[in-house]
């Protein structure tokens, strides 16, 4: 039972970011010639209210559902990993005009060829898992 | 009822869909787990291959069963919205962008929010199918988990709490997607 939630989350997610136009290609393309405000304004506008909403939980030292205090764990500081794997996803994002979440979101729209990038994104993922400790982080 | 579907089916502003998603992060984390959609490549891995062979997938991954019902979840969402609050307008890109892509070949008026030229399995089969699908799809799978998230990870929930490591990744996300769209894209288009 206390899966429900998520899935309900995940639809409202996948409608959201699909009557958006998120899951547009070509929203992705006019967004990275900088010919469209529209993606800025989705992603600028959920960080702000992200922004003040994390403030709050910090200032407040709220606490979870299931009463525990939230805690978001920090990321280590470090700029090759964050950049050289920024870089390769934004090739795959912009090459492919989806980026995970909107993958899914198309799948389930009816381009059952996405299950091919998604397969694709799994290898991605294994081949970091193996070959990590010998590229710079 | 049906004026509701009417207006829902109307495309969002961002000023609606940037809250809501900021909502879904929110709920999240108020459930005491953390908004990031490609940890779940790492935990299909993690349960399908499994951690003996790799130890990056050496973990619990029932810890992250939530995360999979939640990637259901805009699975199911994805098909509801296309199918119940679909508009039949076309998408209001800018005039400058049609005329761009009408050259690169990938608009037509009738399309709907996707390029129905690049997004179907024929398209698979050739070597602008192979580069978009399967090499897209690998750089997105490898590049997100070697910088530990994607947009939803690093650009919503990472900026969201101030985190300099989220703010390179995000840099990076556009010099990719920059060298991509502006030199290497129209190329792989014209193939």
């Amino acid at each position: 039972m206390k899966f429900i939630k998520y899935l309900v989350l995940g639809v409202f997610f996948g409608i959201i970011l699909s009557k958006a136009e998120v899951i547009s290609w070509y929203r992705i393309y006019e967004m990275f010639k900088f010919q469209s405000f529209h993606m800025y304004g989705v992603i600028g506008s959920a960080v702000l209210v992200g922004i003040i909403f994390i403030a709050i939980v910090k200032k407040t030292n709220l606490k979870s559902l299931y009463g525990e205090t939230i805690v978001i764990p920090p990321k280590q500081l470090s700029i090759p990993r964050y950049l050289y794997g920024g870089i390769i996803f934004g090739l795959g994002w912009a090459l492919l005009g989806a980026c995970p979440g909107p993958m899914f979101i198309l799948l389930g729209s009816g381009y059952s060829v996405l299950i091919i990038p998604i397969l694709a994104a799994i290898l991605g993922t294994y081949t970091y898992g193996v070959v990590r400790d010998k590229i710079p982080h | 009822m049906d004026k509701v579907v009417e207006i829902l089916s109307q495309p969002w502003p961002w000023y609606v869909a940037g809250p809501l998603i900021a909502l879904i992060m929110g709920l999240l984390i108020y459930f005491g787990n953390t908004f990031g959609i490609s940890s779940n490549f790492r935990t299909v891995c993690a349960m399908t291959i499994g951690g003996k062979q790799c130890s990056f997938f050496d973990f619990n991954w029932k810890d992250q069963i939530w995360n999979l019902v939640f990637l259901g979840g805009t699975v199911i969402g994805g098909f509801l919205a296309s199918e119940y609050l679909s508009s039949d307008l076309p998408i209001l890109l800018n005039e400058k962008t049609i005329k761009e892509l009408v050259e690169l070949k990938v608009y037509s008026p009738e399309d709907g929010i996707n390029p129905t030229s690049l997004f179907n399995w024929e398209t698979l089969f050739t070597l602008k199918g192979f580069l978009i699908f399967i090499v897209g799809g690998f750089l997105v799978g490898f590049g997100t988990r070697y910088a530990g998230g994607c947009t939803s990870g690093h650009a919503i929930s990472g900026l969201s709490n101030l985190q300099l490591p989220s703010l390179i990744a995000v840099v990076g996300f556009f010099i990719g997607g920059l060298v991509m769209t502006y030199f290497l894209l129209p190329f792989i288009l014209s193939l």
